[in-house]
């Protein structure tokens, strides 16, 4: 009987800023092909977590596996071969605001030598009109766009690649209700294509409910409850209640006070 | 508070510094000499760094070189050997005030520039992007502006030098009497070689300096737009003390007899 490896599969995974404990021991598998959505509250330790994935931040304990390959003390050669094969939009987009949008997402394409200077325009046009947009927005600046343009933009980047794993950071923070669905179902749609393992943190329960295959809770720096996304509204998890519900009331402590500093 | 306390984080928190300005060094160095190069950002500093800095050189040169002669025209003048000027203007400008002055002004601009491009870059997370694009940062945003500054400011310094030797000729010619061909022939006479190129290694020096401290604190900024100022700040303040500390450093090493 064969074992299909996990996509991503972090184990005992733990993170401290100072004295402050942010991931503690942290267990999770992404299988491939799966669209996983890990939600929880701000300051949970979500982005911390896929910064120590990407190796953006070094974790200071346990084991971060991708296709069953270890990355944690991976060498800086084999993080970037590792890097090409991923996608990522952050936050805020993080669009490189001294090059134009075609340079924009065409970066890693131009950077790998995949493609030439010359070719590149005509390449950003074409992965700009699947995220909807037009090719009038290559010139433009990153200035001179909205948020929502923007966002699609960092779409744009994340899948010129063709990545295998794509990581979204709260790909619908800031955005009004009809943007954030449309760039949700941007995010279904071009995931779809590619066939992209995907793992997305938001505290979006729209986006959750669009884009997850599977639902995990992070709290205390822990994955408290795990399940398909057809499962959260019987999880019969208080926290998990709580949290998608958006009450006050309940076992998460919402005191700002008490809130941890990541 | 324990005096002992504070006085001891202090002093560790002043080698946590050095340590890792040293280690940012070594990396920046390093990634300078080595493969992949990215040309067209090296050119886009070069233009950035050395162009957009004449202006601010050329006329802080000029006067520098004015005042410098009507200040030794009096100097001198208490001991009776004025015709010494065109030969203490060109020997000041070259060997000290062309590379000194020149170089805090670039810092005041260049550096102040560098820290808060990276800064927002890093509390942005456009450092972050890069580096899950593939592209090491080192590479892509501090190597080309380092070389780029190491390489343009000797050439800003010469131009310099020579705006500054015209702002003494004019001066010392026009208001002090000076008559233009011997003022210029003492000048060129008693000139030396090596008062150039040891004011253009001090430039190189400089140069690397500005734009390491600039790309240092950008690098390590946090806090947001505050945290961006305070970067800007640290740049500056820090390029500027390094410069007349190497400048000691490198007059010793050089004329030191």
């Amino acid at each position: 009987m064969s074992t299909i490896i996990p996509k991503i599969s972090l184990r005992g995974v733990t993170k401290s800023f100072g004295d402050n404990l942010v991931l503690d021991k942290l267990d999770l598998d992404i299988m491939p092909g799966d669209s996983v959505v890990v939600i929880g509250g701000s300051g949970t330790g979500k982005s911390v977590m896929l910064k120590c994935i990407l190796g953006l931040l070094d974790a200071d304990a346990g084991s971060i596996k991708i296709d069953g390959v270890e990355t944690m003390g991976m060498s800086t050669r084999d993080r970037e071969a590792l890097l090409r094969r991923v996608g990522m939009l952050f936050q805020g987009s993080a669009l490189f605001d001294s090059l134009p949008v075609w340079e924009n997402v065409t970066f890693g394409l131009l950077s790998a030598g995949t493609i030439s200077r010359k070719d590149a325009w005509g390449i950003a046009a074409t992965i700009l009109a699947k995220v909807g947009l037009g090719r009038q927005v290559c010139d433009l600046r990153p200035s001179e766009l909205s948020g929502g343009m923007q966002k699609r933009v960092g779409l744009a980047r994340a899948i010129a690649t063709s990545p295998e794993m794509i990581f979204f950071d709260e790909p619908t923070t800031g955005l009004d209700p009809i943007t954030a669905d449309t760039i949700n179902e941007l995010i279904v749609e071009r995931v779809r294509d590619l066939g992209a393992t995907t793992l997305t943190i938001t505290h979006d329960m729209a986006s959750v409910r669009k884009i997850a295959d599977h639902v995990s809770m992070l709290h205390d720096g822990k994955i408290i409850w795990s399940g398909p996304v057809d499962q959260i509204d019987q999880s019969g998890n208080e926290y998990l209640e709580q949290f998608i519900h958006g009450r006050a009331d309940g076992p998460i402590n919402a005191d700002p006070n008490t809130d941890k500093i990541t | 508070m324990n005096i002992f306390a504070i006085v001891g984080r202090s002093f560790l928190g002043f080698l946590a510094t050095i340590g890792n300005i040293a280690v940012f060094t070594g990396k920046a160095v390093f990634h300078t000499f080595a493969p992949p190069f990215y040309f067209r950002l090296l050119w886009r500093q070069i233009v950035s760094v050395g162009y957009y800095s004449l202006p601010v050189v050329g006329l802080t040169a000029l006067f520098t070189g004015a005042v410098l002669a009507r200040q030794i025209y009096i100097g001198t003048g208490r001991i009776g050997i004025e015709s010494a000027v065109p030969t203490i203007v060109v020997f000041g400008i070259t060997r000290e005030l062309g590379p000194v002055i020149a170089s805090l002004m670039v810092a005041g601009r260049v550096s102040a520039a560098m820290a808060a491009e990276i800064g927002t870059m890093r509390v942005s997370e456009q450092i972050d992007a890069l580096q899950t694009l593939a592209t090491n940062p080192f590479k892509y945003l501090i190597a080309p502006r380092i070389l780029a500054t190491a390489l343009v400011l000797p050439v800003l310094v010469f131009i310099g030098d020579v705006i500054g030797v015209m702002g003494g000729y004019f001066m010392s010619t026009e208001l002090l009497g000076f008559n233009s061909s011997a003022y210029l022939r003492n000048t060129i006479d008693f000139l030396e070689v090596a008062d150039v190129i040891s004011g253009l290694v001090k430039a190189a020096v400089f140069g690397f300096l500005i734009a390491l401290m600039g790309c240092y604190h950008g690098y390590r900024s946090d806090g947001g737009a505050q945290g961006v100022g305070r970067a800007t700040t640290n740049a500056v303040v820090s390029a500027s003390i390094l410069i007349l500390a190497a400048n000691y450093i490198i007059t010793e090493l050089l004329f030191a007899q």
